[in-house]
């Protein structure tokens, strides 16, 4: 038990579950986001449970911070770790002929949502924050939607947005699937879950992208 | 055919290399790759030059010696080969062809495309092995039953040469399936339940301590293994690791 924590291994599955628990969160995110496309009352009766209720808010939420921190920090630390145990480089070497540039390029996609969620953070957390504690203002049920239409009103918004989502979606089509494959689990149902596991990586985004574009374009 | 060689010359572990031209005319498209070598060194000697340092052995595709990165790929543009199994048929007349070493921190260059392998020794001693009683009571393999799907996945790991093309494959130089080829040929049948634990636990204790990379999963190794270890068996070495500590 001891060694285990500083092994390449539990590093993978460390990696791994809190894959999982950050995919699992965007399909809860998600759900709310298309509550916006249909029903604005609705979009802010979720908003305002999760903006007020203390499980969420004094429990989720640290957790989920929690995840984002560590997936970032520990998938930074295995990229330099791996960069060292590489050495020298190849002269030629042709990645494209036997891996996907999406397994190859986790890092960088991975940067690049990271730069993302800053600006993501920027709009919705800070704003939360400072409408909650810093300067509080009454409290207002139905301010959620008001404020998601008005963050989409800006074209580059939108644009980095939508940039951020396919990112995303390059991220999780091999990280998705190569969780699995760190805990163990490459089996019978292997073919299933890889099937499963690109549909959730170009489905999400996209429909992350869609709520954007949705209030961009009818507001 | 006529062909330019780019080859990284180095001349011992503690100098600095580079990649130095050659031509080479007149090969055939029958010969094996290492024999295009040979013909090379043939020409480098006559010259009164250093032929180029290279592994080998068998020239059968058995002994994973020849650890040659052809055109950016381990053992070349070919599928479940080596070197010495590539032939010349797969190159064009014109071609430029690199050749390297494989690389990764852990297999450092002895001398131009030689490179130090002994990790591989070290991680199979830490645990690659079952004890057996040799006392006289030896018991016949045979009297032990074991299903054909078992000895069938077992005997697929153990085709495992060694060779190291997954670790010079592999963007982070992991040893995952390596060490999971050799985890997973005991794991898999019942002469390895015994030892079972210290096993995995000790093979990936020396891997890590060998200075390999994390597995990320891109499967780069699967294809480029000229004896196609499934990725399966990285998955199997961590449920295995993971049983054995928790």
């Amino acid at each position: 038990m001891s060694g285990l924590f500083s092994s390449s291994i539990a590093r993978k599955v460390a990696m791994a579950l809190s894959a999982l628990f950050l995919v699992f969160f965007l399909l809860i995110h998600v759900a709310v986001n298309m509550l916006s496309v249909f029903n604005e009352e609705l979009f802010n009766t979720a908003s305002h449970f999760m903006g007020t209720n203390p499980l969420v808010q004094f429990a989720m939420q640290p957790i989920l911070m929690f995840g984002v921190v560590f997936h970032f920090v520990m998938g930074f630390v295995l990229e330099i770790k791996n960069k060292k145990a590489q050495g020298v480089k190849y002269y030629k070497n042709n990645g494209a002929a036997n891996s996907t540039w999406m397994s190859r390029n986790m890092v960088y996609s991975g940067a690049a949502i990271l730069f993302f969620l800053i600006l993501h953070f920027k709009h919705f957390w800070v704003h939360e924050m400072n409408v909650k504690y810093i300067n509080p203002l009454p409290e207002d049920p139905n301010r959620y939607y008001e404020e998601l239409v008005h963050v989409f009103q800006s074209p580059i918004t939108v644009v980095i947005y939508v940039i951020g989502f396919i990112f995303l979606a390059l991220h999780l089509l091999h990280g998705f699937q190569s969780a699995f494959q760190s805990m163990g689990a490459n089996n019978k149902y292997t073919k299933a879950i890889k099937g499963f596991t690109k549909a959730y990586a170009i489905v999400i985004p996209a429909l992350f992208a869609f709520v954007a574009l949705f209030h961009h374009f009818n507001h | 055919m006529n062909l330019t060689l780019k080859i990284w010359r180095q001349k011992s572990k503690d100098t600095k290399g580079k990649m130095v031209d050659y031509k080479v005319t007149d090969i055939s498209e029958h010969m094996s790759f290492l024999e295009m070598m040979d013909v090379l060194n043939e020409q480098l000697v006559a010259k009164d030059e250093e032929p180029v340092a290279f592994d080998h052995d068998c020239r059968e595709g058995i002994c994973g010696m020849c650890s040659m990165y052809i055109n950016g790929e381990a053992h070349g543009p070919d599928r479940g080969i080596t070197t010495c199994q590539l032939h010349m048929r797969m190159f064009n007349d014109g071609d430029t062809i690199t050749i390297e070493p494989f690389r990764a921190s852990a297999f450092p260059v002895i001398k131009d495309l030689v490179v130090d392998r002994m990790p591989f020794e070290r991680i199979q001693q830490a645990g690659g092995f079952i004890s057996v009683n040799t006392s006289g009571n030896t018991q016949d393999a045979n009297a032990i039953p074991i299903s054909k799907h078992a000895a069938d996945e077992a005997m697929d790991a153990a085709t495992c040469i060694g060779c190291g093309a997954c670790v010079a494959t592999c963007k982070n130089s992991s040893a995952m399936l390596f060490v999971a080829a050799k985890v997973s040929q005991y794991a898999l049948l019942p002469q390895g339940q015994v030892e079972a634990t210290d096993r995995v636990l000790n093979m990936v204790k020396q891997m890590d301590q060998e200075g390999f990379g994390n597995c990320t999963n891109t499967g780069a190794c699967e294809i480029e293994c000229p004896k196609g270890i499934s990725l399966e068996n990285i998955a199997r070495m961590n449920r295995e690791y993971l049983k054995a500590s928790l």
